[in-house]
């Protein structure tokens, strides 16, 4: 558009006002939070003990971080919970494959895929640290565990949309299965697999979180852990404030990833 | 003209566990070298049934499709053009040549003479959501076009079009495929569209489908609406669906 008209504009100025009123009263409802609670601490409406405070809560930080062991702890769950949802975005989308390409291996499969996907994973937490040990491979394997099957799931789904004139139009080029999964159904199935890629990420620090309770050897689930054992709630909050913001970072660079993907 | 194809008595039963239906019984007619045919008859008789079977991708419960060419490739046009949205127009027209393997420089360049041809050069680059709907159904034959097909079997490819679009792209798809030389069946639901576009047209009863009749047009292409005689050819096509109802 080379010349926007005067209604346009004011269009244009009406929109970015509304946006910039949200993100103010967004910011507003964070920062009332925060005074609020450093507040009611101060005026010793809570006991800042066991409610902790944020003013105590970054003198935490600072500590923490000055001893080089907030590093280690963000390092830890950040690695284990990214390693955790690639894996099982990876492992769940191969199965989705083998499950589309047989068809009696879905059927017989799924009443149990149905079954395992209603269970709380996190209650196998405990045999699985049993078997693979007290390490973060454990820690690893049950996030991978509660994210996986819902993933495989979602793919399948997605790849059981498409459309069935789409795979007979490859067919009838004298297409093979192969050929139908690459040019076809993979493709279209891109969105059900950011899709999933997007839930694991929350699931993923589920099953990282429990893993690090029960290992309890580094990480920030450790951190809450131990902390709230020694009744360190600053340590507690400290590290539920930062699994906040992990997850906003790590959600917004898979939007990213999506927008990219879908425009391209 | 010799006969390039011809259906000896096919049937198709299509079964699932609670029932089995009946879609084709004992159908047969022969398609000529360069003709353009038409199959019509009431939705649900067995069109698209018919026409998967001489795709191959379907196989007939009894009966023989024989290719009487050898060696002849066919190609197949849906009723929508699914024309894949994370390729470029290009791409989609080279999705064919792709799977055969035979992207070769020669075949690259009949595609990219074929789009500048009907009017798609400047849109090689452009995903199918940029295209009008016309725009789309050339695309979609072209990329039938491009792996260089003998025969052409296309299942109501204008159904997904408005009607003034439709008579303008019905009328200029029959035209490339008349210069193109090919032998196309067409299925339609549309009398007046099978009149103006074909050579003949065969008339399918109600399911289960039989072939109740079929007529030779003896009308120029391209101006086939304009003649007198194209209401005796639709009357005559009318009254026997209607009969058939
Ligand atoms: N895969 C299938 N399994 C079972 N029945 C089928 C299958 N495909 C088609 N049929 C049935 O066979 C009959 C003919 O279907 P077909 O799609 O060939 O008709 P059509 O003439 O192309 O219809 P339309 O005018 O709606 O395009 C219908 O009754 C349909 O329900
Ligand atoms: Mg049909």
């Amino acid at each position: 558009m080379s010349n926007p008209s005067p209604e346009h504009l004011e269009y244009l100025k009406k929109a970015k006002l509304g946006k910039l009123l949200v993100l103010a009263s967004q910011a507003l409802i964070l920062a009332a939070f925060f005074g609020a609670w450093e507040l009611a601490a101060r005026l010793k409406l809570i006991d800042a003990f066991i409610f902790s405070q944020p003013t105590r809560i970054i003198n935490a930080a600072v500590s923490l971080a000055a001893s080089g062991s907030l590093a280690k702890h963000i390092g830890a769950t950040l690695w284990e919970s990214v390693l955790g949802f690639v894996l099982s975005t990876v492992i769940g989308t191969l199965m989705a494959m083998l499950l589309w390409w047989n068809d009696f291996l879905k059927k017989t499969l799924n009443p149990y895929l149905v079954v395992l996907n209603s269970l709380p994973k996190t209650a196998l937490a405990p045999i699985i640290i049993v078997w693979i040990g007290n390490n973060v491979k454990s820690v690893i394997f049950t996030a991978v565990m509660t994210s996986v099957i819902v993933t495989i799931l979602t793919v399948l789904t997605g790849f059981m949309e498409v459309s069935k004139d789409k795979i007979k139009l490859v067919e009838a080029f004298g297409g093979t299965k192969r050929q139908v999964l690459s040019k076809v159904v993979l493709p279209a199935s891109i969105p059900a697999i950011v899709n999933a890629l997007e839930i694991n990420i929350g699931l993923s620090f589920v099953g990282v979180m429990v893993g690090e309770f029960l290992v309890a050897k580094s990480g920030l689930g450790y951190l809450i852990i131990y902390g709230s054992q020694i009744l360190k709630m600053d340590w507690v909050m400290l590290s539920i404030i930062i699994l906040c913001a992990l997850a906003a970072i790590l959600h917004q660079l898979v939007v990213l990833f999506e927008k990219r993907i879908i425009n391209q | 003209m010799k006969n390039i194809l011809e259906l000896d008595s096919i049937s198709k039963i299509y079964h699932d566990p609670k029932t089995e239906t009946l879609a084709l019984k004992d159908i047969s007619f022969s398609v000529a070298d360069g003709e353009l045919l038409s199959i019509i008859g009431p939705s649900g008789c067995g069109k698209s049934t018919l026409l998967s079977i001489i795709s191959g991708l379907v196989a007939p419960s009894s009966g023989e499709v024989r290719v009487l060419r050898e060696n002849a490739a066919l190609g197949y046009m849906l009723q929508q053009d699914h024309l894949f949205g994370w390729r470029t127009i290009f791409q989609n027209a080279c999705l064919g040549l792709e799977i055969q393997k035979k992207k070769t420089p020669e075949n690259l360049a009949h595609v990219h003479e074929l789009l500048e041809r009907y009017g798609l050069g400047d849109f090689k680059n452009s995903k199918p959501s940029q295209l009008s709907g016309g725009m789309r159904q050339r695309a979609a034959l072209i990329r039938t076009l491009a792996v260089k097909p003998d025969i052409l079997l296309l299942d109501e490819p204008f159904s997904a079009l408005d009607y003034q679009t439709r008579l303008r792209v019905s009328a200029e798809i029959a035209e490339i495929i008349r210069q193109e030389k090919k032998t196309a069946v067409f299925v339609t639901h549309d009398i007046s569209e099978a009149v103006a576009v074909s050579d003949r047209v065969a008339v399918l009863t109600k399911r289960p489908a039989t072939l109740a009749s079929i007529h030779e047009i003896k009308l120029s292409p391209g101006s086939a609406r304009e003649a007198p005689e194209f209401r005796l050819f639709f009357n005559a096509i009318w009254k026997e669906l209607g009969v058939n109802e």
